[in-house]
């Protein structure tokens, strides 16, 4: 599977992205945004950095980038697109996912280790891992506040789209485990179909066993 | 065709934490002012060619809608004046 990392002006983690990918065995390369997507293109990562630095809302500018309409595209054909961090910010604000990632109830940039608790196994990004699992993958983020309206919090809860939330070394969710005031501690989710994933936590950051943290393979592996 | 300038003005909806805003107000108190609430907004004045004032709103509010706004957290609203 070739795997297109999309760099924006501003991107910072595509070559992270690249790097964790190719470890796994994954055939993937950068694609400029002003190029467009490789015709062989079979899965997309949307990565972490500072698209158009941040103007507007973070993700605001990148999401309107002729690029997404190829993005999305796929996506609606069943290629497995995944954001990351910044590129979480930039699908939700093209509706490809719901809700919206914004300032941190601290106001504050957030770089820290944190947990997460598996909400749903049965999706190709944690398929790696059982529900009820708690994983170690780092945020690095000024906007990853989840907002979302009643409703469609609901619909997300009811169709099991919440892929993990931010919680303690044992698993409970709570107000404390919480670095940046998510609804419901959400820290990535679903879009209307399982081949699209957001989450502000940084896979590619937890994949490489030099330095560490080796749980964000399970997430990348739905590209292998 | 008219000049108009659009002003588009977009604030958090209405129980959405504004961060920002009570950081601001915090230095406020710190410097000794006294107050009971803070609100930030970001406003956007767009110049434009329209018929009337009916299409510069529009156009304005479509801006608003497919960017300069975040329906799940934002309301906005448009005022249009004649450019002088």
């Amino acid at each position: 599977m070739t795997v297109a990392v999309v760099r924006f002006g501003g991107s910072n983690c595509d070559r992270d992205a690249v790097r964790a990918l190719e470890r796994l065995g994954v055939d993937a390369d950068i694609a400029w945004h002003e190029d467009g997507l490789p015709a062989d293109t079979q899965g997309v990562v949307l990565p972490g950095g500072f698209s158009y630095g941040d103007y507007l809302r973070a993700g605001a500018m990148a999401a309107h980038s002729p690029i997404m309409d190829e993005v999305r595209d796929l996506a609606e054909n069943g290629v497995p697109v995944l954001g990351v961090c910044n590129g979480a910010q930039i699908s939700c604000e093209t509706s490809m996912t719901p809700g919206a990632f914004t300032t941190n109830a601290s106001a504050r940039f957030q770089c820290e280790h944190v947990h997460l608790r598996v909400e749903n196994a049965d999706t190709p990004w944690t398929a790696a891992f059982d529900e009820g699992d708690v994983v170690q993958i780092p945020i690095a983020h000024g906007e990853g506040r989840f907002e979302i309206a009643d409703e469609a919090y609901e619909t997300l809860e009811r169709e099991d789209r919440i892929l993990f939330r931010y919680c303690d070394e044992d698993g409970n969710v709570t107000d404390d485990a919480n670095p940046n005031g998510s609804r419901g501690n959400v820290a990535g989710i679903l879009g209307e179909s399982e081949h699209v994933a957001v989450m502000m936590p940084h896979p590619e950051r937890a994949s490489l066993p030099e330095l560490g943290l080796t749980d964000g393979q399970g997430v990348l592996t739905a590209f292998a | 065709m008219t000049a108009y300038t659009a002003t588009v003005t977009v604030r958090l909806k209405h129980g959405v934490l504004d961060p920002e805003a009570e950081t601001t107000q915090q230095a406020l108190e710190r410097l000794g002012f006294d107050l009971e609430d803070l609100r930030s907004a970001d406003r956007f004045e767009i110049d434009m060619e329209a018929a009337d004032a009916d299409d510069a709103a529009d156009r304005a509010g479509e801006m608003a809608d497919r960017l300069l706004a975040n329906p799940t957290i934002h309301d906005y609203d448009v005022a249009v004046e004649e450019t002088e």
